[in-house]
């Protein structure tokens, strides 16, 4: 009975790690698909969250003994895998990296007032803080 | 005040040290009560980030409520890019949308931000006071109010009572 019952929490880790790995092929998928950086970086943030997320669950089924630091890691990558892809994506914004053609709104303009540094401006603090 | 600070620091570190030990045996737990002592004592002179927290029953349910909210949204998020990716026209009609936040506190509109990231077709770009400017795969609505209510108020509700 105990036998039985160890067998089937491996078989279901592993399936559930499986299914991980698919979430995270999609996400390479994606990555090869979509026209810009940022519906790159939408399609490689939330695919890659789950499928690590899924992954790591399912070696904490198969190995019990170790699932205080599998629990670790997906609250360490939950909390810093939004952050990472923010960053990446406000960088991109501010240097001018292009949308696709097929954008059909931009509240967030350079020229409209909305945000107090520009462009520019920001090129002339990193130039001028290189200079000391 | 200062000394909730420094209490939640001290469990944040016990808990790991729990969890990167795996034991409840006593001659584990006795150097890990003496180390996030000496941590939090040592390293708590800036983290007045936690104090913003509020320590009620009800906080802690909802916070419970909130990562089970945040689960089922991740997990739909990824359908629907799965969808998205394997449609053979790609259909995405994407956008950067404005919405406001009625959340005050700091550590609550990071953790609004991040869950924006990780829900269905929301990607936060930048955060300015009180407004986020959203990447949205699929604009259905570009106005603020409208946007807002699509996006933020599932997540605001709980973070409002968990952070004020």
């Amino acid at each position: 009975m105990w036998e039985i019952k160890i067998y089937n929490m491996e078989l279901l880790g592993a399936i559930i790690t499986l299914m991980g790995s698919l979430v995270l092929l999609i996400a390479a998928i994606g990555l090869i698909r979509m026209p810009d950086i940022y519906n790159r970086l939408q399609v490689g943030t939330k695919a890659t969250t789950l499928g690590t997320i899924m992954s790591l669950f399912g070696l904490l089924l198969i190995m019990p003994d170790w699932s205080g630091k599998f629990i670790l890691l997906i609250l360490f990558i939950m909390m810093t895998n939004p952050v990472s892809s923010h960053v990446v994506a406000r960088a991109a914004y501010f240097i001018k990296i292009p949308f696709t053609s097929r954008t059909v709104v931009n509240k967030l303009k350079p020229d409209g007032n909305v945000i107090n540094v520009s462009v520019e401006n920001q090129k002339e603090v990193i130039t001028e803080s290189l200079k000391h | 005040m200062k000394f909730k600070n420094w209490f939640l620091m001290f469990i944040i570190v016990f808990i790991v040290w729990i969890l990167l030990n795996n034991s409840f045996q006593i001659d584990i737990l006795i150097p890990g009560i003496i180390v996030a002592f000496l941590v939090s004592s040592l390293f708590c002179k800036r983290c007045n980030l936690f104090s913003e927290i509020i320590l009620t029953p009800k906080a802690f349910v909802y916070t419970f409520i909130y990562l089970g909210v945040f689960f089922i949204e991740l997990i739909k998020s990824n359908l629907d890019v799965a969808r998205r990716v394997l449609t053979p026209s790609l259909p995405i009609n994407p956008g950067i949308v404005e919405v406001k936040t009625t959340l005050k506190s700091k550590f609550g509109r990071m953790l609004l931000a991040n869950s924006i990231t990780l829900t269905p077709g929301t990607l936060t770009v930048e955060v300015i006071d009180d407004s986020f400017f959203i990447h949205w795969i699929d604009v259905k609505e570009d106005t603020v109010e409208a946007a807002s209510k699509e996006i933020v108020k599932k997540f605001e509700k709980y973070l409002e009572v968990i952070y004020g």
